[in-house]
């Protein structure tokens, strides 16, 4: 799940992480108001002061916003401007607006919200992340004095200036290895406390939000010698979302793939691609391999598609009209080994769907394991139009070969 | 021989009374495993199906029956502690099938039980079976066959395929283990690995890996220095997009780290025949064992 610039910024501010000014706005008015409030405004000439400016960043869930460009020709998602009216005129422009960044496609993402903030006046940047390690099975700070840049580049250009500080799970972060780590990135006497108060806020928010991963880039210190996060990138583990609804309310479903947030509804474990060969699988592992094999074969997967083990018919059903309603969709291949989901459930969910949705593309299907006789019986018997296959392999020439009716043999790779 | 169980185990259930683990202990049982005990918390004294003793903790049930592992069906917020009631009562083995656990009461599991001898298999995993001899998990008993195979996953349903590809193909299995498909879980790849290279009756090794983490290349190069068994192997993934997680919680390719291209070539590097697609693993296997 991802979140919004400004809702991580509330994230970083609940637990005492230094971050710049600023607040969200949904209207031009608001906008205004909150760059009024932000304080560094001359009240005689109603100008922001020198050394100081405002910044209105569009908020959507794609990277690239400042060089972005809106579907009406406006350019730039963030702006820095000079006064509160300036902000009121730039947040007038973006909101209700579709911005489209590298990040976005072509279809762009409409702007509901723009955060509006003060721009700091960056004089160093700094690198910083924690994420859960799985080869240690702890938490790891990753830092570097090389900010402000992916840190896959540092760590390909100049592996040495990458520091790591593993943490120990029980015991928790130590203040000696917050000292040890503003030390090691160059902050200066003056700065140490402001650091080290930083980093230890960010393990509080690591660890009490349940992330996988907190990015830090960049992490600031100011001209006025502040140290500030300033801008902020999570992970949060889904397993643990029932522990924090209000991290997961923060769920904006405008922002995923509405085929993702309908398969959700129904608790389907469901990821979209490109391709023309859509999948229905039951089980992570097998679901990627179905996908592999399709590409081995020269096809295309349109999707993941995990029904899980312990699916219902009702949720097979859905799983169907959501591969159906994708148009890039030529066929689809069902792939179940029966286990804990008997293929009988299975068999009787396709029949459901051929019911109430019209199967408008070829449907090869692979059973095997628990009461799979039954289930080829009860396929047999409904005389829904389907192409049976033997095993794996033949199932996924058979879909390649449905998908494209031109190519009489799919050429392997 | 096999590892890890066989007809001597004595297998306590955690969660016995809720469907799911109700239901797979009775599947357990039809297949022969030797279920002793069942524990949930405020239904000690009560007998399971009339004839498995229900106690309310691990301890008791340990006392009283002598069970020596441990298979756990709670739900995915109490899991970790039942993981950690097993661990004290000083079973030889605990399955942890539940699916869901938060990571960080695994990193924390992980870091309590350090230095304890009790193994942990999962969590999020099919379980772990020694065909004829004793079930412990949710996999589907028919697809198996007495052997010599050793066959090591983290996925399920991808694991019965490669084990009816060898079943069909006359070839049975000494062990069937499924390590789990989260972030951080108990037995490795590499774990197992090293059982499988020490049981007599395991001649050749099926393993079944995916995106995500470094275990399977940690395998890879103990399998290279030490392992004289002939190794086979699939990698699931090739075709998923950076950034996502593909179903299982561990399934992400993250920072170019963890991709099927990097497993598969540190496996090809460490000797191992890799499958090129999941419908020719057991052939993979069967084509190295005559080359041999």
């Amino acid at each position: 799940m991802n979140i919004h610039e400004y809702q991580a910024k509330e994230l970083l501010e609940k637990f005492g992480v230094a971050t710049t000014r600023g607040k969200v706005a949904s209207t031009a008015d608001e906008a205004e108001a909150i760059a009024r409030e932000l304080g560094d405004v001359d009240l005689a000439t109603g100008r922001v002061r020198p050394n100081v400016g405002l910044v209105v960043k569009a908020q959507i869930h794609a990277g690239g916003r400042g060089k972005g460009t809106f579907k009406d020709g406006f350019k730039g998602g963030v702006q820095v401007v000079k006064s509160p009216e300036n902000v009121r005129e730039v947040a007038d422009k973006m909101l209700g607006q579709t911005l489209v960044t590298h990040q976005t496609g072509a279809a762009g993402r409409v702007v509901h919200k723009v955060l509006v903030g003060e721009s700091a006046e960056i004089a160093r940047e700094i690198y910083f992340a924690i994420l859960l390690d799985r080869a240690i099975a702890a938490p790891l700070i990753v830092a570097s004095t090389e900010g402000g840049v992916e840190i896959e580049t540092v760590a390909a250009k100049s592996p040495d200036k990458i520091i790591r500080e593993p943490i120990d799970p029980l015991a928790g972060l130590q203040p000696f290895q917050t000292r040890k780590l503003a030390k090691q990135l160059g902050f200066e006497q003056s700065q140490t406390k402001a650091a080290t108060k930083l980093f230890d806020g960010l393990y509080r928010t690591f660890i009490g939000c349940d992330c996988s991963m907190v990015e830090i880039n960049p992490l600031v210190v100011t001209k006025k010698n502040e140290v500030l996060a300033l801008d902020a990138k999570f992970n949060f583990d889904d397993n643990a979302l029932y522990r924090h609804p209000e991290i997961a309310a923060m769920r904006d479903v405008a922002e995923e793939d509405p085929r993702e947030v309908e398969a959700s509804k129904h608790g389907l474990n469901y990821i979209g691609l490109d391709g023309n060969i859509a999948c229905l699988v039951n089980g992570a592992g097998l679901a990627m391999a179905t996908m592999d094999i399709i590409k081995f074969y020269g096809g295309s997967p349109a999707n993941f598609l995990d029904v899980g083990g312990g699916a219902t018919e009702e949720q097979v059903t859905e799983a169907f009209k959501i591969l159906i309603a994708d148009k890039n969709v030529k066929a689809i291949l069902v792939n179940i080994f029966g286990g804990i989901m008997k293929v009988d459930v299975i068999a009787q969910g396709i029949i459901n769907a051929a019911k109430t949705v019209k199967l408008s593309v070829p449907v090869v299907v692979r059973l095997e394991g628990t009461n799979v006789e039954k289930g080829k019986q009860l396929l047999k018997k409904s005389g829904v139009e389907l192409i049976p296959a033997d095993d794996l392999a033949d199932a996924a020439q058979k879909a390649v070969a449905a998908a494209n009716p031109k190519n009489q043999k799919p050429n392997p790779k | 021989m096999s590892v890890l169980v066989d007809k001597n185990t004595r297998l306590l259930v955690q969660g016995i009374t809720g469907s799911a683990g109700a239901f797979h202990t009775r599947q357990c049982i039809e297949y022969g495993t030797n279920v002793v005990a069942g524990v949930t918390p405020g239904k000690g004294g009560q007998m399971f199906d009339d004839k498995i003793p229900v106690f309310d903790t691990v301890w008791e049930a340990k006392q009283k029956t002598n069970c020596n592992v441990s298979m756990i069906f709670v739900p995915a917020a109490f899991a970790a502690d039942s993981i950690l009631e097993a661990v004290d009562a000083d079973l030889d083995l605990v399955v942890c099938i539940t699916e869901g656990i938060p990571v960080m009461d695994m990193m924390r599991v992980k870091a309590q039980t350090r230095g304890k001898r009790t193994r942990l298999i999962g969590p999020n995993c099919p379980g772990i079976i020694t065909p004829g001899a004793c079930k412990i998990g949710i996999m589907p008993g028919y697809i198996h066959k007495e052997g010599k195979v050793g066959v090591i996953s983290r996925s399920g349903t991808l694991t019965y395929e490669a084990v009816w590809q060898l079943t069909s193909r006359g070839y049975g299995q000494s062990t069937c283990i499924g390590i789990g498909g989260d972030p951080i879980g108990g037995l490795s790849h590499l774990d197992a690995v090293k059982l499988f290279d020490d049981d007599k009756n395991t001649d050749a090794m099926i393993l079944i890996g995916e995106i995500g983490g470094s275990a399977e290349e940690e395998a890879a190069a103990w399998i290279k220095a030490n392992c004289k068994k002939p190794v086979a192997a699939f990698i699931a993934g090739m075709t998923a997009p950076p950034g996502r997680r593909m179903g299982h919680a561990g399934a992400i390719v993250s920072g170019g780290k963890g991709t099927a291209a990097g497993k598969i070539e540190a496996l090809k590097a460490a000797g191992i025949a890799v499958a090129e697609t999941p419908a020719t693993i057991a052939d993979t296997l069967i084509a190295r064992l005559k080359n041999n």
